[in-house]
């Protein structure tokens, strides 16, 4: 018997070998209960995402028989004026979210990583908060410091209004890409620093062609995350947001609760759309970054 | 070796001074200036003083806030240990997984979690509504049921009742659970990747079973990796605001949806902030616990 259960385990990094024979005793994806399990998760995971994709295209008003297709509510949703308005807030808001919160990350992680100052701890633990404290209490706190500290001015012109949900996205996104920029730092050699000190080039110097290529992987996976993040953020931008700054989610969300539309589903599609593509885009970019460093 | 900042004063500043300064004045400063509040009273409609009163605090602690909380704890671990039953078998299926299949099976356990929380709350009404596909599918069901019955002479099971899925206490957790199982299997999947399998073998070849080896061999080794999960689980659970805004009835609000109340309708800012504060303290318990276990973990290994 212990012979069968020896000779039935897969040699180690031959997956191929045992693809035809009776499963081996650890390949759990390969036993019909778990592959139970993982289908039913990715189907409860994934029918209310279909579903809602697949009837922004039906004729029907109240979007739950299928009747027909129809493109209609596209068009309705890019006529919808606040509602394209309020898609470019967010994806403006993003953007410049992502910009500040890479250079501020970059810099944070770069800051920890090199040096050693007193009251390091303290700095490291405040730069740990935004990531653990509950969006509600970010929201609020941002609404008092925007109504009271420090106003942000009505009326500005375009994008300049947008400042305060800006600000308050970057608080919470930077600390992100300072984790991520800073894992990546841990395996740069030192000595290479060093180096191109000792050859003349200046503090800049060695940071920019020296440091910075290799952060690079972390950079784009931060910037990654800070957009994503920036994008999906409900609860802090609905406490910050004015009357004349409505961003995507916000909108989607007044919406709901006047009445459901296919138009929702629609603009909803392409949210995901845009998103799984941002995906797919910054997988690919940190999949070849590592190959050209071999090259 | 990191440098002490004495040797490079100039560029130490350079790097140091943006990003505590943003911490500072757009993170720390706000929360400093609610805390402060909590500490405050109404004194006109704009106005709010300092007095130095712990009143909103003896109010939160009355019956009424103190239920909400208790209720927020428990709607939160309700979720987490749902999560983790979930998660578990699909983390350990995935890390088990060909090399090839872990990857797609990672990347679509990822994609939901990359997706807006608003639209995927609303994707789940669609769902779960009355005349939603789970109570389309359950009628279907029930009305060839009905008509099996009646084929093999028994009396047919009568109209179908639609049941109510949404606008309660089990919709926020359904959508609770919907929104984070992404964060539950990602630590765990870690864990069990990187676990030593030779002792699972040990463990099949000395005559143990499957769900006696996870029990006693698997999930002592992952712990660190379970309880992070619980921790990142539990955490947003706790402090969430749309999936019991959305999902939940009149009855189902969450301790968020109650501090949203008092800044946005009631006007009741220091109330307010005293219930966030109280939240936050809930928030570090939990990691403080967390921690607690780890390094417990840590020094039994």
């Amino acid at each position: 018997m212990a012979d069968q259960a020896l000779t039935s385990i897969p040699p180690v990094g031959s997956p191929k070998a045992a693809a035809k024979e009776k499963p081996g005793p650890l390949e759990y994806m390969r036993q019909w209960p778990l592959r139970v399990i993982v289908g039913l998760t990715l189907l409860f995971l994934y029918l209310p995402l279909i579903t809602l994709m697949v009837f922004s295209f039906n004729t029907s008003r109240r979007n739950i028989v299928w009747q027909g297709f129809t493109t209609d509510w596209y068009v309705k949703a890019f006529n919808n004026d606040s509602l394209l308005q309020a898609f470019i807030n967010s994806l403006m808001i993003a953007f410049f979210c992502t910009v500040i919160s890479v250079i501020l990350g970059a810099l944070a992680a770069v800051m920890l990583w090199r040096f050693r100052f007193p009251g390091k701890t303290v700095v490291e633990g405040s730069m740990a908060l935004p990531i653990v404290v509950p969006e509600i209490c970010l929201g609020v706190a941002m609404l008092v410091f925007f109504a009271r500290v420090m106003p942000w001015p009505m009326g500005l012109p375009w994008p300049l209004n947008l400042g305060a949900i800006t600000i308050a996205h970057v608080s919470f996104a930077f600390p992100f890409v300072a984790t991520v920029v800073r894992a990546r730092l841990s395996s740069f050699n030192r000595e290479l620093e060093e180096a191109a000190k000792d050859l003349g080039a200046s503090e800049w110097r060695t940071f920019w062609d020296v440091l910075v290529p290799h952060m690079q992987p972390g950079l784009i996976a931060g910037a990654l995350l800070a957009f994503t993040l920036s994008l999906d953020d409900f609860v802090i931008t609905f406490f910050t947001a004015g009357p004349d700054t409505i961003t995507f989610p916000v909108k989607v969300y007044s919406m709901l609760r006047f009445s459901v539309t296919p138009e929702v589903n629609a603009a909803s599609t392409v949210l995901i759309v845009v998103t799984v593509i941002l995906t797919a885009v910054g997988l690919q970019m940190q999949n070849n970054t590592p190959k050209e460093k071999k090259a | 070796m990191e440098q002490t900042w004495k040797q490079a004063k100039a560029a130490f500043a350079a790097i140091a001074v943006p990003p505590i300064g943003w911490l500072l004045f757009f993170f720390l400063i706000p929360l400093a200036v609610i805390w402060a509040y909590s500490f405050g009273e109404n004194t006109g409609p704009i106005t709010i003083d300092f007095t130095g009163t712990f009143a909103n605090y003896g109010r939160a602690l009355e019956p009424l806030y103190l239920q909400i909380f208790w209720k927020s704890i428990i709607v939160a671990g309700l979720t987490t240990l749902l999560c983790l039953i979930v998660g578990f078998p699909v983390a350990l299926a995935i890390a088990f997984a060909s090399p090839k299949a872990k990857a797609w099976l990672l990347l679509l356990i990822m994609l939901p979690f990359w997706t807006n929380l608003l639209i995927r709350t609303f994707a789940l009404i669609a769902v779960l509504r009355e005349q939603g596909y789970v109570n389309f599918a359950l009628e279907w069901m029930w009305n060839n049921a009905s008509g099996f019955m009646s084929l093999v002479g028994l009396q047919p099971l009568g109209e179908y009742e639609p049941l109510t899925l949404l606008y309660n206490n089990t919709a926020v957790i359904i959508g609770l659970v919907y929104v984070h199982l992404p964060f539950m299997v990602l630590p765990l999947y870690s864990a069990l990747d990187r676990m030593d399998r030779s002792l699972m073998e040990a463990s099949l070849d000395l005559g143990a079973g499957h769900l006696r080896t996870i029990w006693s061999v698997v999930v002592p080794l992952a712990a660190p990796g379970i309880a992070s999960g619980i921790l990142i689980t539990f955490i947003p659970a706790l402090g969430a605001y749309l999936t019991p805004d959305l999902l939940g009835g009149t009855d189902s609000q969450m301790i968020a949806n109650v501090i949203e109340r008092q800044f946005k309708r009631a006007n009741d800012w220091p109330f307010g902030a005293a219930l966030s504060f109280l939240l936050m303290y809930l928030t570090f318990i939990a990691i403080a616990a967390q921690a607690f276990v780890q390094r417990k973990a840590e020094r039994r290994g």
